[in-house]
């Protein structure tokens, strides 16, 4: 690499809406855990960080997700850390959870600590229409798909 | 907001699932095997003349070229990757449908 | 405009790259700046020095190092997906480097555009 390629960008004091798009299923392929790996990283930047489950996307919430027989690593379980990383706001599709015979008890439980409400702990798991959806991708200022 | 779709409408969900979210005002702009999306006499014609009431619907030219494809529906555009930026600075947020 | 690219598949299995690449291009001949190009999930291969297309196809590893080159883009590997599909410095292609995942949130704080080109 040349040293005149610039390699840091200013980024002091940006806050910006990021959302983290997931419309695929794990496991069949890779893109689920390594968009996790994203999502956990972009939380040390204190960005306004959401993310959307639609389409196939919404089985990665899946409860009891068992890789044993498979022999490939179990990141289901780290969907439930994003509480604690203070991601706050996983947004799914209700229409892609019907469509696939799932409701929001078939689905990992997601919680976080409001400190705005004496750290109560709060579901971070909140089922939206697609027209929400629809109108919370407008209001974004990035959006990442894998 | 932009939205870039690279899949084939007989194989997969994403431009269907595109249209459902896709906001008047808003852009969609095929590419890749998203171009056969853009075509005449397929089943996704209907809803592609329906869509373009209220969204700007556009297909990268180069990709037609490619797969010898050009016959596109009326009012959809034909952009270039010139026209593809000029796009991105229009709009923003620019989201996938991977 | 300032832009950053997110490319998530290698050089020849689809197309992103490829259309990634004509984006880019495009970009700086209508006088944008594209700050970052970030290879993620099968991105990386994009950097292996070791691929060898034949003579009759082209080559996007070293056209996304030339284009770099001449026009001052920060292309990253992410270090992660890397390690995992063998893209260490031994084979890390000339115009490459190869960094932590931070850099993609980095440059979609500092763009004004972030683009993914995936599958």
């Amino acid at each position: 690499m040349s040293d005149d390629i610039e390699t840091e960008f200013e980024t002091e004091g940006v806050e910006k809406k990021f959302m983290f798009l997931n419309r695929k299923a794990p496991y069949g392929t890779i893109y689920a855990l390594e968009m996790l790996e994203t999502v956990l990283i972009s939380a040390a930047f204190d960005q306004d960080v959401s993310l959307v489950f639609m389409d196939d996307g919404v089985y990665q919430l899946k409860k009891g997700c068992d890789t044993k027989s498979v022999n490939m690593k179990n990141f289901s379980s780290t969907y439930k850390a994003l509480g604690d990383y203070d991601i706050q706001k996983l947004y799914v599709e209700r229409e892609s959870l019907e469509a696939r015979g799932l409701t929001v008890d078939d689905l990992t439980e997601v919680v976080y600590e409001d400190e705005d409400d004496d750290w109560a702990e709060k579901p971070a798991i909140r089922v939206v229409s697609r027209d929400e959806i629809a109108v919370l991708m407008e209001e974004q200022d990035v959006v990442i798909s894998a | 907001m932009l939205h870039l779709v690279n899949k084939s409408p007989f194989e997969r969900q994403a431009f269907e699932s595109c249209l459902g979210v896709a906001r008047k005002g808003s852009a969609i702009l095929l590419i890749e095997d998203g171009v056969y999306a853009a075509l005449k006499n397929t089943p996704f014609e209907a809803k592609v003349t329906e869509a373009i009431k209220d969204v700007k619907i556009c297909v990268l030219g180069p990709d037609l070229e490619a797969r010898g494809v050009d016959q596109v529906i009326e009012g959809v555009e034909v952009v270039d990757y010139g026209g593809f930026v000029d796009l991105t600075t229009e709009h923003n947020p620019v989201q996938s449908w991977l | 405009m300032k832009y950053g690219i997110l490319i998530n598949e290698g050089p020849f299995t689809h197309q992103a790259s490829d259309t990634a690449y004509q984006f880019t291009k495009a970009a700086i001949e209508k006088g944008h700046r594209v700050l970052r190009v970030f290879f993620y999930h099968d991105g990386v291969n994009n950097a292996n020095a070791l691929s060898e297309p034949q003579s009759d196809d082209r080559n996007l590893v070293k056209l996304w190092g030339d284009l770099a080159k001449e026009h001052k883009i920060d292309l990253v590997v992410c270090v992660a997906a890397g390690l995992r599909r063998g893209i260490k410095d031994q084979v890390l292609a000339e115009g490459f480097r190869i960094s932590g995942l931070g850099q993609l949130t980095e440059i979609g704080m500092a763009a004004d555009r972030l683009l993914t080109f995936g599958d």
